[in-house]
C-alpha cells in the first residue's frame, strides 16, 4: 500500500494514498466539524458530497480552503485545520446557513439534539450577520402517518437522499430544483404518503436538523393515561429496553428492561406488557406456516413457495407491497408481533379484565416509525377500532419519561405483568437481525425432528454483514436460510430468487441497519455505527439471561392456545393473527 | 410544479422504450434521454418520466429531480405560438425586460408558462445572434427586431385565428 507523509496541525501524519485529510486528521485524535458528512463504516456508506463546506482546511500553498470531508491527501502536505483564516470561513458558513433557518430551536422536535444547534453551540454564534436582509426559503409542509417533513429547516446535506436511495434503494426522495429553490422531495413533489416510501425511518435517522422528525403521538397518550374511561395497556418492543439507556445518557447497549417497565408503570400504564410475548406467538405461527410448506415441498407438491419469508418489518412489508408485487405471496402471513399483541390484547384480554374492545387502549414503544403507518392500516382494525391504537417510538418514549420528571436512574427493576408479559430468550433476538430466523429455527427443529434442541446459540445467523446466509442441519435435512437487513441488501436477495439465483427455505428481512436496534425511531446514533453493535450485543446477553429460550415453551403461549386460540394456523389464529399483502405499485407508475 | 395529466397511448410508451434503448438503457444517459424524449413530445409531462424511470431502472424521484434541475427541461407543453424573448446582454440593455413584462401582462402568464387556450406561451433565451436587432423577440420561427412595448400588442394580433 502506497503511504502518503503529510503534516496536520504541526503532527506527522503516516497514511495510505487516497484518504481523505478528514480521516487523516481523525487518526492523530484531530476532529475536524462536519455538517452534511456521514461515515456508516460497517454499512459501507461514506456520504460526502464537500456540499456544506463547514470541514474547509487551509492546505500550505492551495489558493482557496480545501473541504477535508472530500479532499484526499497528498505527499508532503502541510494542514492547518483551526487556522484564523479556516474559523472565519466556518463562521461565514455556519452563519449563512443559519440565515435562512427557522430560528425555532426553543420549539423544534430536534433541540439539544440537532447538529446544526450543536455547531452553533461550539462556534460560538451570537449574532448573524446581514440577517434583516436574509431571504427565507420556505416549502409547504407535509405530514404523513409517521413521518414529518419540515423542509424549512432543511440544510440540504441530502444524507437522507443517500440512506433512501444508495443504502435502502427505496427512490422515494430526491433533491429537486435548483439554488435557493432546492429541497429533498419525493418524485413531483407528491406528499410522502403517495410516495413509494416505506416509513423505515433511516432519512429520520440521519438528518441533522428538524426537518425529517416522527410524528408525535405523546400529547395523544398523555391525555388517555388521564382519561379515567380508558384502561391504557402498553407492549414495549425488544429493541427498546437495549437503547432506551442512551435517553438518559447510560452507555450504548445497556439493558435497560427492569427500569423500563418501572418508567412505563409510573406513567399510569395499567398493564405493562411485552412485544416479546407476541414474539413468540408470532414465531408460533410463522414457524409452523415454514414448516406445513417445508413437508408440502418435501412431499412433491410443485405449487407451495418458498423461501418463506419473514413478516414482522413493516418497512418491509411497505417495501415489497410497492416493489416486488410479483412476489405478494411469497411471505408468511403472519401478522407482525405488534399487531399480534394488539389483537390478543383487544379479544382474549379484553375478555378476561371484562373491558369493551373501545375503552381499552393498547399503546406499543417502538424503536420503529414504520409501525405508525402498521398500525393505522384497515387490515388491522375491527369496526374502525385499531388492534393498536398508536407507537411511540424510543425517542418519544425517552421524552415523555422526563417529561413527567420521573428520575430514570432511580428507578428499580420490576417484572412486566402477565399473561402478556412473559416471553422466551427467543422473541428478546427479535430485535437484532438474525434474530427471528433464529428464532423460529429453534422452534422448527424441535417440531420438525421431534429431537431436543441441545445447542439454541445459532452464531451463524448473527452478525452484521448485510446479506449472510448458512445451511442448518435438520436431523440430515440440510435447511438454507438467507438473511439480509438494510432493503438495499433485501432488494439483492429478492432479484437473486426472481431470477432462481437462490434457493433458499427461508428468508429473514429486516429494513433497518442492525434490524430494530438500528430502527428509525431508536436514540440518534449521530452516525457511530458502534452503538448498533453494542445494542445488538446486549440483545443477546438478555437471550442467555432467560430461563426459556424457546418460544413454544413459553407456559403463557401455551396457554393461550388451550384457553383460547386452539392451534396454530387454526380458525382463529387465521382470523386474528395473519394478514394479506396488497399491491401498491399503483403509486409509482400509473399508464 | 403544476402538474399536467397525460394519457400516453402504446405507442407513446413504445417510442420511449426506444430512445432509452438508444442509450442502452444505462442511467448515466438519463439527460441525453430526457432531451430526445422531449424533442419527441415536446415537453416532459410525469407519465413520460415515469416511463424514462423504469426504463432506465433509476427512481422516479431522481427523474424528476434532473428535469427540476435544467432550465431547459419542461414539464409544460410549449403553446402553438411560443414566444422566445432575448434576455442577452445586448436585448437586455435595449429594453428586453419592458418587453417581457408587456407580453407576460397581456397574456396574463408568467415566463415558462402556457396560456390556458394553449396558444402562446414565454420563454426567455440568451442571444440569437442577432444583436443588432436588440431587442430581439421570436415567436415560433419568426423573428421580430427592435421590439417595444408598443408593439406587443400587434404582434399578438398577428395570430388571431
Amino acid at each position: 500500500m502506497e503511504m502518503v507523509k503529510l503534516t496536520i496541525d504541526n503532527k506527522q501524519v503516516e497514511i495510505p494514498k487516497g484518504t481523505t485529510i478528514y480521516k487523516a486528521a481523525k487518526q492523530v485524535g484531530i476532529d475536524i466539524p462536519v455538517l452534511c458528512y456521514m461515515d456508516l463504516k460497517d454499512l459501507n456508506i461514506e456520504h460526502k458530497p464537500g456540499g456544506c463546506r463547514i470541514c474547509v482546511v487551509e492546505v500550505e500553498g492551495r489558493r482557496n480552503l480545501a473541504p477535508s470531508c472530500s479532499t484526499e491527501v497528498t505527499e508532503g502536505m502541510n494542514v492547518k485545520t483551526h487556522s484564523i483564516r479556516v474559523l472565519n470561513a466556518r463562521r461565514t458558513v455556519l452563519e449563512l446557513l443559519l440565515s435562512d433557518h427557522p430560528k425555532e430551536c426553543l420549539t423544534c422536535a430536534k433541540s439539544g439534539n440537532c447538529d446544526l444547534q450543536n455547531l452553533a453551540i461550539m462556534m460560538g454564534i451570537r449574532e448573524i450577520h446581514n440577517e434583516d436582509i436574509a431571504e427565507m426559503s420556505t416549502y409547504r409542509m407535509d405530514t404523513s402517518p409517521a413521518i414529518i417533513r419540515d423542509l424549512n429547516k432543511c440544510i440540504m446535506c441530502r444524507r437522507c437522499e443517500t440512506m433512501c436511495n444508495d443504502f435502502q434503494t427505496v427512490g422515494a426522495l430526491s433533491a429537486i430544483n435548483r439554488g435557493f429553490m432546492s429541497v429533498v422531495a419525493p418524485a413531483f413533489e407528491m406528499d410522502l404518503e403517495d410516495s413509494v416510501c416505506t416509513y423505515c425511518g433511516q432519512c429520520v435517522a440521519v438528518c441533522p436538523t428538524g426537518a425529517l422528525t416522527e410524528v408525535d403521538h405523546t400529547r395523544q397518550l398523555i391525555r388517555d393515561l388521564a382519561n379515567p374511561n380508558k384502561t391504557v395497556i402498553v407492549q414495549t418492543a425488544p429493541a427498546v429496553r437495549v437503547a432506551l439507556g442512551e435517553m438518559f445518557d447510560l452507555p450504548a447497549g445497556t439493558l435497560v428492561t427492569g427500569k423500563l417497565v418501572a418508567a412505563l408503570r409510573r406513567l399510569g400504564f395499567k398493564y405493562v406488557f411485552d412485544t416479546d410475548f407476541s414474539a413468540d406467538l408470532t414465531i408460533m405461527e410463522e414457524g409452523t406456516e415454514l414448516l406445513e410448506r417445508l413437508t408440502r415441498h418435501l412431499s412433491g407438491d410443485k405449487t407451495v413457495k418458498l423461501p418463506i419469508l419473514t413478516s414482522c418489518c413493516p418497512g418491509w412489508v411497505n417495501f415489497f407491497e410497492s416493489q416486488f408485487i410479483d412476489m405478494l405471496e411469497i411471505p408468511s402471513t403472519a401478522r407482525s408481533p405488534q399487531q399480534m399483541f394488539g389483537s390478543i390484547a383487544k379479544t382474549y384480554f379484553a375478555d378476561k379484565i371484562q373491558v369493551k374492545r373501545q375503552d381499552l387502549v393498547v399503546v406499543s414503544i417502538m424503536p420503529c416509525l414504520a409501525k405508525k403507518y402498521e398500525c393505522t392500516r384497515d387490515e388491522f382494525k375491527v369496526d374502525g377500532n385499531p388492534d393498536v391504537d398508536y407507537s411511540i417510538s424510543t425517542r418519544e418514549l425517552g421524552h415523555l419519561i422526563k417529561q413527567a420528571n420521573i428520575d430514570f436512574h432511580s428507578l428499580p427493576d420490576e417484572e412486566f405483568d402477565n399473561p402478556l408479559g412473559e416471553s422466551t430468550g427467543a422473541a428478546v433476538i427479535f430485535g437484532a437481525t438474525g434474530g427471528v430466523i433464529e428464532a423460529a429455527v429453534r422452534t422448527a427443529y424441535e417440531i420438525f425432528t421431534k429431537k431436543k434442541l441441545e445447542k439454541v446459540d445459532f452464531l451463524e445467523l448473527r452478525g452484521m454483514g448485510g446479506i449472510r446466509e448458512a445451511t442448518l442441519d435438520f436431523d440430515g435435512l440440510p435447511i438454507r436460510i438467507g438473511i439480509a437487513h438494510g432493503l438495499g441488501n433485501a432488494r439483492k436477495l429478492l432479484e437473486d430468487i426472481r431470477s432462481g439465483k437462490s434457493n433458499y427455505h427461508a428468508i429473514e428481512i429486516m429494513a433497518c441497519p442492525g434490524g430494530c436496534i438500528g430502527g428509525g425511531g431508536q436514540p440518534l446514533h449521530h452516525g457511530n455505527i458502534e452503538i448498533l453493535k453494542k445494542r445488538t450485543a446486549a440483545i443477546y446477553r438478555e437471550d442467555a439471561n432467560k430461563p426459556i429460550r424457546k418460544s413454544h415453551e413459553n407456559p403463557y403461549i401455551i396457554k393461550l392456545y388451550e384457553e383460547f386460540l386452539g392451534k396454530p394456523l387454526g380458525e382463529k389464529s387465521h382470523k386474528l393473527l395473519h394478514t394479506h399483502y396488497v399491491d401498491k405499485s399503483k403509486k409509482i407508475i400509473y399508464i | 410544479m403544476s402538474r399536467i395529466k397525460v394519457e400516453l397511448k402504446k405507442k407513446d410508451v413504445d417510442t420511449i422504450r426506444e430512445i432509452c434503448k438508444s442509450f442502452n438503457n444505462l442511467p448515466g444517459e438519463l439527460i441525453n434521454v430526457l432531451h430526445k424524449a422531449q424533442h419527441t413530445f415536446g415537453y416532459l409531462p410525469a407519465e413520460v418520466q415515469e416511463v424514462v424511470a423504469r426504463e432506465l431502472n433509476v427512481p422516479v424521484a431522481k427523474v424528476y429531480g434532473v428535469v427540476t434541475f435544467y432550465s431547459f427541461f419542461s414539464m409544460i407543453p410549449k403553446g402553438k405560438h411560443p414566444i422566445s424573448v432575448c434576455t442577452g446582454t445586448a436585448c437586455y440593455v435595449r429594453g428586453a425586460e419592458n418587453v417581457l413584462a408587456e407580453f407576460k401582462k397581456n397574456l396574463k402568464i408568467d415566463v415558462g408558462e402556457t396560456t390556458s387556450d394553449g396558444k402562446f406561451s414565454i420563454s426567455c433565451l440568451r442571444c440569437v445572434g442577432a444583436c443588432g436587432l436588440a431587442p430581439v423577440v421570436m415567436v415560433g420561427e419568426k423573428t421580430y427586431g427592435r421590439v417595444s412595448p408598443e408593439m406587443v400588442k400587434d404582434i399578438l394580433k398577428e395570430y388571431d385565428e
